[in-house]
């Protein structure tokens, strides 16, 4: 097996050990970006030599005995996550070179854990989007199929992770953006609960639906990513009070005690492929086999989720990217007679086209004598949502569903066609609408050898049985064990 | 056809806090530009704002001190709009929820008392400042003082003439002042108003359209601008044109409002709950300590003044104008209870003193302790009153205190009969034919010879000793 390969906690066992060091573990990685990345472009850029030093520092610190379960681990952060004198760009040309003067608070939490950081991954830009294509510096391609998209919009972090151009990757998820992509690279991803994760630092979307989270190789690695980004930060007023418990001791506990609902409305959803139903089925079969009880549980608003989501969403993002605007920091167009055709230059040429049809949707929902229809109703809506959810977790633990739709589709195939692609969210926005948290694990491959992921939700701050069910699930089964042909 | 002036005002007060109300920036003034800045106040990719619960404080006092209903639960509000010391793009404010609702305070225009209200009281964040180099095709912009903690004081269209409008807004000073929240300053911009000016024939129900009046930076501007604007709506009436609802802008040089440009005005601010900031929330036992803690305020105190100390409504408004100048007042009253002389000292020679100066009374040269000293030394008769005004201005210019100044320059007061008697006896030889004119009837020419005496005694002789003496030699 390649030092690439390794899990990271094998590789954190291998560097314990002293069977191999950082800078080995550090450069193979670096070599397997040299040889995939033309194909797959998962990064926007790497920090090769930034990544040696802290790989040495790594070493230093596990020479003396002071080492955590990420010292020496080189990760992947997805480009719209700040981190201080490495470029940040969000994937988008208005803050092409863009350098943070500061580290997001998971950033100082990996630093401070001993992490190695390799590269910013692509992505869509400003988050935006569920293929990756709409990053405004590149396209990246999924491991298993270069003809088709990786998902999105972690699209970058899913695909590194995939390839072995990274042991583990940090994403962003404001409607399925970390689950999605892991679903469609064969990975594990996690949104965690709304308020776990500090989103300091983290270049907002849609601040009351983005959150920070976990993509790795398998449940494990997930978890002791989780376990070190978690936890309340007095810089993010949103994040909250609560211990972060060891999520990896909880893995082992077997599904005997648990219970999983299934929602009704999701069988009834429009354009699920079959081959995606069939994997979920056989998935929720084969946790019922270890013991889990399975029942029907409903969410009867899930037919909303959609458009109630594409009112929040560009409504909070058209004030969050309101500060681009050529003044203090970014690209500026300078063919400008005043200050009117400045704004109006920088943005026209900084942001993309789905960028731009967002900013105009959010507009249009917050303006004058549109709010209460649009915003208002929306954030009523997202009210019954979060009280569906509530109430089926009164009848059980975890629910499970789908990630997507379909397998990753090629690329090209959805990019004339916005509302298609909205829809394909359909199973993932819920959990960011009631702010609940969800992992995405592999669970079967299509005919087309692409990967299908299941979806497993929680109940709020409950991260550990959505761990603890993906692990029992994912021990049962191999799909996690297979590589892309890259 | 008679009209009457509806007008409302909107104050916005910086507050004093060390930190900004987002992040941990200094927010003091005048430091170099953009000295007192970090990522937040900024607006960087990712940043975040967390509140500063003194600015909490600080607006719950005020909305104590002007009886308005405190909201338990009150939220964060994002207000959009694009300008370059703008930041973020939009300021974070409070809207639909504010803090403080249904206040009213108390004023006084010619003696009569009237009741302003309060429409709401919300926090909310400054913005930077631009300045522009007439030089050169450039703007710059300083981000001192984005984030700034300010709050915003809307009040009912209660005020009917531009005299009760400069009442109201000279009581709202004094109050942030007494609460020690805001420095009071309308010229240096740490109180600001703009005003919503409508007119209406007298009796009517219904309310006129209204313009907002902006740029009014002193009390004077305020006064000026809304008797300008009202004259100016009612002869636009008068004519047949209906008043245009629009903002203006006041003109100190011209001595008139214009309309300020469409495109600045036509604002769609599409407020929503600022997703970044919790709902803020106030339980009772934070409002109780706030109320147990307010100082006494400028309306109480000066009823106060004119109950204990018998002093005109006038004066007690002027002695409780601040905190500092009535502590001064109760400070020098301690020492010499003659309220009504420490009154006639204070308005006179000592705020003459300050505001030739242009400083407030917590640098005033002559301390509250030497004040009463000075008035000690006249009941005491060791000075005149006449002498005392020289000994006073000896005090402003050295800090000195009175009894020094007096030894020092020999101005103690002759109480000599005998010396004074001598110089009388002096004055009268050298001028017999006044002497005779006085003799025959012009009785004025006494204060004639008072005057030469104290002329050769530099002041000093005690006048009713002098008086006696003349009279009785004149006989
Ligand atoms: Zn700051």
């Amino acid at each position: 097996m390649e030092l690439y390969e390794l899990s990271i906690q094998t590789a954190h066992k291998l560097l314990k050990q002293k069977k191999i060091s950082s800078l080995e573990l550090t450069r193979a990685v670096l070599e397997r970006i040299q040889s995939v990345e033309p194909k797959v472009q998962a990064y926007i850029t790497v920090a090769a030599d930034a990544a040696m030093e802290q790989a040495e520092f790594a070493d230093q610190a596990i020479s003396r005995g002071n080492m955590t379960g990420l010292t020496g681990i080189p990760l992947a952060i997805k480009d719209l996550i700040c981190t201080r004198g490495l470029r940040t760009t969000c994937a988008s040309k208005i803050l092409e070179n863009f350098i943070p003067p500061y580290d997001a608070t998971v950033i100082e939490k990996l630093k401070e854990a001993g992490a190695v950081i390799v590269g910013k991954a692509n992505m869509d830009e400003f988050a935006m989007g569920s293929s990756t294509e709409n990053s405004g510096i590149q396209l990246t391609r999924n491991p298993w199929d270069l003809k088709r998209i990786p998902g999105g919009s972690s699209g970058g972090s899913a695909a590194a992770v995939a390839a072995g151009m990274c042991l583990g990757a940090l994403g962003s998820d404001t409607g399925g953006s970390i689950r999605q992509p892991a679903s469609h690279c064969g990975v594990v991803g996690m949104k965690p609960t709304y308020g776990r994760v500090s989103r300091y630092g983290l270049v907002a979307f849609a601040s009351s639906l983005d959150q920070i989270g976990p993509m790795a190789k398998d449940v494990t690695d997930c978890a002791v990513l989780m376990k070190t980004i978690a936890g309340y930060d007095e810089k993010d007023s949103t994040s909250v009070p609560l211990e972060v418990p060891d999520y990896t001791d909880f893995l082992k506990n077997g599904l005997k005690k648990i219970t999983v609902g299934i929602p009704k409305e999701y069988h009834a959803a429009e354009g699920i492929d079959p081959e995606v139903a069939a994997a979920v089925k056989n998935a929720v079969g084969v946790i019922e086999n270890l013991g889990a009880e399975c029942v029907e549980v409903s969410l009867p608003h899930t037919k909303h989720c959609v458009a109630v989501y594409y009112v929040i969403a560009p409504s909070e993002a058209g004030s969050n990217l309101a500060r681009y605007d050529g003044v203090r920091y970014g690209s500026r167009n300078k063919d400008t007679r005043n200050l009117i055709e400045m704004y109006r230059n920088t943005r026209a040429r900084g942001f993309g086209m789905e960028v731009q049809r967002r900013i105009i949707l959010g507009t249009y929902a917050l303006s004058a004598g549109y709010y209460d229809a649009y915003y208002k109703k929306a954030s009523q809506v997202r009210t019954l949502i979060l009280e569906d959810f509530k109430k089926a977790f009164e009848t059980c633990d975890v629910i499970l569903s789908p990630v997507a739709p379909t397998p990753a589709f090629t690329i090209g195939e959805m990019i004339e066609d916005p509302l298609t692609m909205y829809l394909s969210d359909i199973f993932t926005i819920s959990a960011n609408l009631a702010g609940i948290p969800g992992i995405s694990v592999p669970c079967g491959f299509s005919s087309d050898g692409l990967p299908i992921g299941l979806q497993i939700m929680g109940k709020h701050f409950n991260e550990e049985t959505i761990f603890q069910t993906a692990y029992n699930f994912e021990q049962a089964t191999d799909f996690h064990k297979k590589k892309p042909g890259l | 056809m008679e009209f009457e002036p509806v007008i409302g005002l909107e104050v916005h007060a910086q507050l004093k806090t060390k930190t900004k109300i987002f992040c941990g920036c200094s927010a003091s003034f005048g430091a170099p530009p953009n000295t007192h800045t970090c990522p937040v106040c900024l607006g960087m990719p990712g940043v975040l704002p967390v509140l500063n619960k003194k600015v909490v404080e600080y607006a719950l006092r005020m909305a104590s001190a002007t009886n308005c209903g405190i909201a338990h639960e009150s939220r964060w509000a994002r207000k959009n709009y694009f300008y370059p010391d703008l930041p973020k793009g939009y300021q974070i404010s409070q809207y639909e929820l504010p803090i403080a609702v249904n206040g009213h305070i108390d004023i006084e225009v010619n003696g009569d008392g009237k009741t302003i209200g309060i429409t709401r009281i919300h926090m909310e964040e400054d913005a930077g400042k631009l300045t522009h180099d007439p030089g050169r095709p450039v703007s710059m912009v300083d981000f001192n003082r984005a984030g700034v903690p300010l709050i915003e004081i809307v009040s009912e269209p209660d005020i009917r003439s531009p005299r009760e409008a400069g009442a109201y807004l000279r009581q709202l000073r004094a109050i942030v002042r007494y609460l020690g929240i805001c420095d009071g300053n309308l010229e240096e911009g740490s109180f600001r108003c703009d005003a919503n000016v409508s007119v209406r024939p007298e009796g009517a129900e219904t309310f006129g359209t209204r313009t907002e009046i902006k740029n009014l930076n002193s009390f004077k501007h305020v006064e000026n601008a809304l008797e300008y604007e009202i004259n100016r709506q009612i002869e636009t009436l008068m004519s047949g044109d209906p008043v245009v609802q629009e903002t203006r802008l006041w003109d100190a040089v011209k001595s008139r409002t214009t309309p300020m440009r469409g495109k600045e005005e036509a604002h769609d601010y599409r407020y929503f709950p600022d997703p970044d900031l919790l709902p803020l929330v106030i339980d009772d036992e934070w409002i109780r300590e706030v109320k147990n803690t307010l100082p006494e305020l400028p309306t109480p105190k000066k009823e106060r003044f004119v109950r204990e100390y018998e002093l005109s409504s006038g004066d007690a408004e002027i002695l409780t104008a601040s905190r500092e100048l009535a502590d001064y007042f109760e400070e020098c009253f301690r020492e010499f209870p003659n309220p009504r002389r420490i009154g006639n000292w204070m308005i006179g020679p000592l705020l003459g003193l300050l505001n030739a100066a242009g400083t407030g009374i917590e640098s005033s040269p002559v301390s509250p302790h030497h004040l009463a000293r000075l008035l000690q030394l006249i009941d005491e008769g060791v000075i005149s009153g006449k002498i005392a005004k020289t000994v006073f201005e000896e005090m402003a210019a050295s800090g000195k205190p009175p009894d020094r100044i007096v030894e020092e320059k020999g101005l103690v007061q002759v109480t000599d009969t005998s010396a004074i008697e001598s110089v009388v006896l002096k004055v009268l030889s050298r001028f017999p034919g006044e002497v005779e004119a006085y003799r025959s009837g012009k009785d004025k020419l006494l204060g004639f010879f008072v005057g030469q005496v104290m002329k050769e005694t530099k002041g000093r002789a005690n006048p009713k000793i002098l008086n006696d003496i003349l009279k009785d030699r004149l006989r």
